[in-house]
């Protein structure tokens, strides 16, 4: 067993400590970082960038189906089918790339990828075992970066067996598509997996417990996310509670409570459960540390740098709580690395973007209308369509009736939020954060030129309409 | 009516508690918005917290003494309209966890912990307010520049970077851009004036000047400049300060003047420190009461004390005599004073009242002041300027007091009064005045 000792110890490479690690190797600290699977993550091994795949396929199956019937002068002749292994080795080589690309980052900039799982002694110690159970280290540090991330939320009742109850790690592997797969919970997760199996020719029941689908939106950005969903026959039940999971064979029998409270059951071929996910705090002896967890319970309670209760100790990403997201993670492990190395530093962003890959695609950033007016804004608002876009129009990307939308303080003009719904909008997103981050006002946007033919010019547009004289709408 | 259960804010970066100092409201107590609340003692600062509405309070959580968390509830409000709670105790107002081996009033009921949330939030949540190392109030919008989401300072990434590397507290800075966005020419502009107080808005500069006012010198001004430069160029000045401790001269002096009959006059600290120095210029230290007739290379000391006063009128500056100090007692010298500083005023004044001084004092006192080097009135040796008495902590016995504090700075001849002795003298000054008694 190797002992090591070191200035910082990252524990778990995904989007939040490889970027801590690197970072702080950059700058010149002694670095380990400590990681059980593959470098990468939820986010790139079984999160965002298997899903992306996996969505774009089902696009293009998708087109290609339209173009059966013949579609902008184009026709395909004969059948188009789908070969699941194929696709599935498809995304699993683009993972397996940026997986070999993190850890030669990891590797270039001088931080060192030590391989197991480490399960901490005390604040500043821990073990590393490898998956056979072997101690391969002794790790001492000086600060410690912890980044183990988040996993799915099982149902006691329909615990996953990734066979017939699966969770979004199952989904994005599948080996055969499936005729019919209930998905319990509709958040973006959830939707974003149904929406591309929908494509891929699946039949889609969503159970949802809340009295609508990704409610972390409201009803003008989702509705045209509804919208395809009906057109589409994905069945929606909102306000269902599921009960419980009768396996049989190759079979699910799923009960839930329907709106009046009785209880309903169907077959599908598989279940997808996608009700959350949870900070990953035990089993690698986060209770030795002296760690304090925030009021929820659910995550570690961190400050404005992300520092624990204890000295030296930090949490990032989803352990530290809400949003769960890739690019927080991402940014708090850069900002801690920083701090590490001397400098001063607070995570305080003005936006962190959520973007969801359900079709159409949702961007907000900042503020809804309704978040700015429940903080006491006086706002105007604009909204531009795709319809009224040119590129839009040749990319087909208004047929999912999106827009774009802005949120800005009436009396100086400050953009307090940009939404935008539609097909192709999360390339958008970039030029609404920075909007909000760099203080834009609207007029800053309104006297930017925007390349034409592009979809930005409908953010451009958006702006102009909450000035009140956009050009190419009434 | 509805409930407001107000939480105890985020008062400064990672302070997770505080102890409550005290309590500005109680039970029952009708409050608007903005009023003092309590004060809560953090290991970084002791900060008054504003009541975010207006209402009546129903409960409090936390005595003096008491430790609360942040993001506990501490006071519950009833408010016109909707509030943010129902009665405490039931499941969506779930009481902070006391802090360890604190106990504030138990929950009425026991209480459930919350949902998780189905989805993860999009929108972060405010960052904290910064709080400053000292007594602070948490005003509850005076940010200077223009504000962002949250409320906070409305900058880009790099300035607001920028400005925690150089530990500048963006809300304290004036923002020059749209909606008072704050660019790095701000920080620059904030860097080099420091920083003025509160929303100051720079007037704005005139156009470049030009031409000029000429303002012929004649007359007492001429004279006035004449001699000045006759006493700065000739005598080789030398400057010495001391403070002196004027506490018990200045019980001294209130008894004197409650005490005084009516033909008396009311006593500044002038007279006392004119019999001071005639009680020196006796004892050890006439050199310093005397001509240096450089010419002749003659010191010529008086037996007479005759004390200049310098004294600004609207003509100039005069310096009227008190003459034969050592032939008064105090309350003499206090009338005396009186007169021919008044005679220089009102233009009253004889030759005699204006000639004749062997020492100079330069009362600074109404413009107070820490220190000057005042220009002998050649052809004396010496000159004493006094400064504003005021009360100062000073370090008596160990122990930081309050003192009423009085600065003297003192000129003299070099060519004739060395260092040494005009010290001695500055420090016989300073013993008679802190001995006041041994003046009289």
């Amino acid at each position: 067993m190797e002992q090591i000792s070191c200035q910082v110890l990252v524990v778990g490479a995904g989007p939040g400590g490889y970027v801590a690690a690197i970072r702080a190797a950059q700058l010149g600290l002694d670095t380990i970082i400590v990681e059980g699977d593959r470098a990468g993550g939820t986010c790139l091994i079984r999160g965002c960038i298997p899903s992306k795949a996996i969505i774009h396929a089902a696009e293009r199956f998708e087109s290609l189906k339209e173009h059966q019937g013949g579609h902008m002068g184009l026709k395909v002749d004969g059948d188009v089918s789908i070969d699941m292994p194929a696709l599935v080795d498809w995304k699993d080589k683009i993972v397996e790339k940026l997986n070999k690309g993190v850890e030669a980052l990891l590797k270039a900039n001088g931080a060192r990828l030590v391989s197991g799982w480490a399960t901490f002694l005390d604040g500043k110690t821990c073990n590393v075992t490898d998956s056979d159970g072997n101690k391969v280290a002794h790790i001492t540090t000086e600060n410690v970066i912890l980044a183990t991330g988040s996993k799915p939320i099982e149902l006691p009742f329909m615990p996953f067996d990734e066979e017939n109850i699966i969770s979004s790690t199952g989904a994005l592997d599948l080996e055969e598509l499936p005729e019919k797969i209930a998905v319990i919970g509709g958040g973006y997760i959830g939707l974003e997996l149904g929406c591309a199996l929908r494509k891929l020719g699946v039949e889609i029941t969503v159970v949802e417990g809340l009295d609508t689908v990704v409610s972390i939106f409201d009803a003008e950005i989702r509705r045209p996310l509804e919208r395809w969903l009906k057109k589409n026959k994905v069945k929606v039940h909102t306000n269902c509670l599921a009960q419980g999971a009768e396996i049989s064979g190759n079979a699910v029998e799923l009960s839930w409570k329907n709106k009046d409270g009785d209880l309903v059951s169907e077959t599908f071929d598989k279940v997808l459960v996608t009700v959350g996910r949870k900070a990953n705090t035990t089993g690698w002896g986060l209770e030795e540390m002296g760690v304090k967890m925030d009021e929820s319970g659910r995550f570690v309670a961190v400050d404005s740098q992300c520092k624990t209760n204890m000295r030296g100790i930090y949490a990032i990403g989803d352990l530290n709580g809400e949003p769960l997201l890739a690019h927080k993670a991402s940014a708090q492990g850069e900002m801690v690395a920083e701090i590490i190395a001397g400098k001063k530093r607070a995570f305080e962003p003005v936006a962190i973007p959520a973007i969801v890959f359900t079709e159409p695609e949702i961007v907000s950033v900042g503020m809804t209308p309704d978040e700015a007016t429940a903080a006491g804004e006086n706002i105007i608002v604009g909204k531009f369509p795709l319809a009224a876009n040119g590129r839009a129009l040749t990319l087909e990307a208004e047929k999912t009736g999106g827009f774009v939308r802005v949120v800005a303080r009436e009396s100086d003009q400050l953009i307090l939020g940009v939404q935008a719904v539609g097909s192709h909008v999360a390339e958008l997103s970039g030029a609404f954060v920075l909007a909000l981050e760099m203080g834009a006002v609207l007029e800053d946007i309104a006297g930017t030129i925007h390349a034409h033919p592009t979809m930005t010019e409908a953010f451009h547009e958006g702006v102009l309409k909450t000035l009140g004289h956009a050009i190419h709408t009434m | 009516m509805g409930i407001y259960a107000f939480r105890l804010p985020d008062i400064g970066e990672g302070v997770v508690e505080g102890e409550v100092v005290q309590w500005h409201v109680e039970v029952g107590a009708e409050v608007d918005e903005d009023d003092a609340l309590i004060d809560v003692m953090t290991d970084k600062a002791t900060v008054t917290i504003p009541s975010p509405v207006t209402g009546k309070i129903l409960s409090t959580v936390g005595k003096p003494g008491e430790i609360i968390a942040v993001g506990a509830v501490c006071i519950e409000f009833e408010v016109e309209g909707e509030g943010n709670a129902t009665k405490s105790g039931e499941p969506n107002d779930e009481p902070e966890a006391p802090a360890e081996d604190e106990t504030p009033e138990p929950a009425s009921e026991p209480v459930e912990q919350p949902k998780p949330a189905p989805e993860p939030k999009p929108v972060p949540k405010p960052a904290p307010e910064p709080v400053s190392q000292s007594q602070t109030s948490i005003p509850s919008s005076a940010l200077k520049g223009g504000t962002g989401v949250g409320g906070r300072a409305l900058a880009s990434p790099a300035v607001r970077q920028r400005a925690k590397d150089e530990g500048i507290d963006l809300s304290q800075v004036s923002g020059s851009g749209p909606a008072g966005r704050i660019s790095h020419a701000d920080l620059d502009a904030h860097n080099e004036v420091g920083e003025s107080a509160g929303g100051i808005q720079f007037s704005q500069p005139g156009e470049p000047a030009d031409g000029t006012t000429e303002i012929p010198i004649v007359g007492l001004r001429r004279k006035i400049a004449e001699q000045m430069t006759k006493s700065y160029t000739e005598i080789p000045h030398f400057s010495y300060f001391e403070e002196v401790d004027v506490t018990e001269l200045e019980a001294l002096r209130q008894w004197l003047n409650v005490n005084r009959t009516a033909e008396q006059p009311k006593l500044t600290y002038l007279p006392f420190i004119m019999q001071a120095l005639v009680k020196l210029f006796k004892e050890g230290h006439h050199g310093c009461n005397g001509h240096y007739e450089d010419e002749r290379e003659v010191l010529v000391l008086h037996n007479a004390v005759n004390m200049g006063i310098a004294t600004t009128t609207d003509r100039g500056l005069y310096v009227p005599v008190v003459k034969n100090c050592e032939a008064m007692n105090i309350w003499e010298l206090g009338g005396e004073l009186r007169r021919v500083a008044g005679a220089a005023r009102d233009g009253t004044a004889t030759l005699s009242d204006l000639t004749g001084s062997t020492f100079t004092i330069t009362s600074l006192g109404r413009d107070g002041g820490i220190g000057a080097t005042p220009i002998i009135n050649t052809p004396e040796v010496g000159i004493l300027g006094v400064h504003k008495a005021i009360e100062r902590p000073v370090v008596v016995d160990g122990k930081i007091t309050i003192r009423r504090m009085m600065n003297l700075s003192s000129s003299w001849d070099h060519r004739v009064v060395d260092g040494a002795n005009g010290a001695a003298l500055v420090q016989g000054l300073k013993y008679l005045l802190e001995h006041p008694t041994q003046i009289l």
